[in-house]
C-alpha cells in the first residue's frame, strides 16, 4: 500500500510538472520567456515519470534496470544544447548586432562575428 | 491506486502535447516551433515510459531512448538549418 502511494505520488507529481511547463509555451509572451517553460518538463517532468517507474519495476515487478538513468543522463546532457542552439536561432531572427550587449570578451558573439584567428591553423 | 495516477499522468502529458501543437500553428519565430517541438519530444518520452508502466513491459526504454535521441539530433539539426542556412558545414 505505501509502495503503490509512493509510486502514484512520483507520477502525479511529473503530470503536474508537465503540463506546467507545457502551459508555459501558451502563457508567457515572449520566446525568451518561453524558453524557460520547458525545462520544468525536462527535469522533473520526465524525472518523476522515470523515478516512478523504477520503483515500480524493483518493488512491484522485482527487477533492477538502469536504463531509466541512462535516459535521465541522456536528457540532462542534451536540454542546454537544445536551448542553447533555440536561443541563438533567436538571437538570429530578431536581434540586429547593436541591439547586443557587449561579449565581455577578445571576441564578439559567435553567431555575428567571425571565428578567431587561431582556430585557423589547424 | 497506480491505474488512476497513470490515467492522470497521461491525460497531463498529452494536453501538454494538445499546447506544444498550438504554439507550433501559433508562434511567431522559427526558434518558438522548434521549442514546442523539443517540448513535445520530452512529453513523448514521458508518455512511452508511463505506457511501459501500463503495461508492466520494460521494452518501451529502448524505444523511449530513441526518441531521445531522435529528437535532440532533429532538434539541433533543425536550428543548424535556420541559422546557417546548411546543417553539416
Amino acid at each position: 500500500m505505501f509502495v503503490e502511494f509512493v509510486i502514484s505520488f512520483f507520477i502525479v507529481l511529473a503530470g503536474v510538472f508537465g503540463l506546467v511547463g507545457s502551459f508555459g509555451m501558451l502563457k508567457l509572451k515572449d520566446t525568451m520567456q518561453r524558453l524557460h517553460a520547458p525545462t520544468k518538463a525536462t527535469t522533473l517532468g520526465v524525472g518523476g515519470v522515470l523515478i516512478a517507474s523504477m520503483l515500480y519495476f524493483l518493488l512491484v515487478k522485482g527487477s533492477l534496470s538502469f536504463h531509466e538513468l541512462l535516459i535521465t543522463i541522456f536528457l540532462f546532457l542534451t536540454a542546454p544544447v537544445s536551448a542553447h542552439f533555440v536561443a541563438k536561432t533567436y538571437i538570429q531572427a530578431k536581434m540586429k548586432p547593436e541591439q547586443l550587449p557587449g561579449s565581455e570578451g577578445e571576441y564578439g558573439w559567435a553567431i555575428y562575428d567571425d571565428p578567431p584567428a587561431y582556430y585557423d591553423n589547424d | 491506486m497506480i491505474a488512476m495516477a497513470l490515467y492522470f499522468g497521461f491525460a497531463c502529458f498529452g494536453l501538454g502535447i494538445f499546447m506544444c501543437i498550438w504554439r507550433i500553428a501559433r508562434g511567431p519565430t522559427a526558434a518558438d516551433r522548434i521549442l514546442a517541438l523539443d517540448t513535445i519530444v520530452i512529453n513523448t518520452i514521458a508518455l512511452l515510459i508511463l505506457y511501459g508502466v501500463h503495461k508492466g513491459t520494460a521494452i518501451y526504454y529502448e524505444a523511449s531512448m530513441l526518441v531521445a535521441m531522435v529528437g535532440f539530433v532533429s532538434t539541433v539539426a533543425y536550428c543548424r538549418f535556420v541559422l546557417r542556412g546548411d546543417i553539416i558545414e
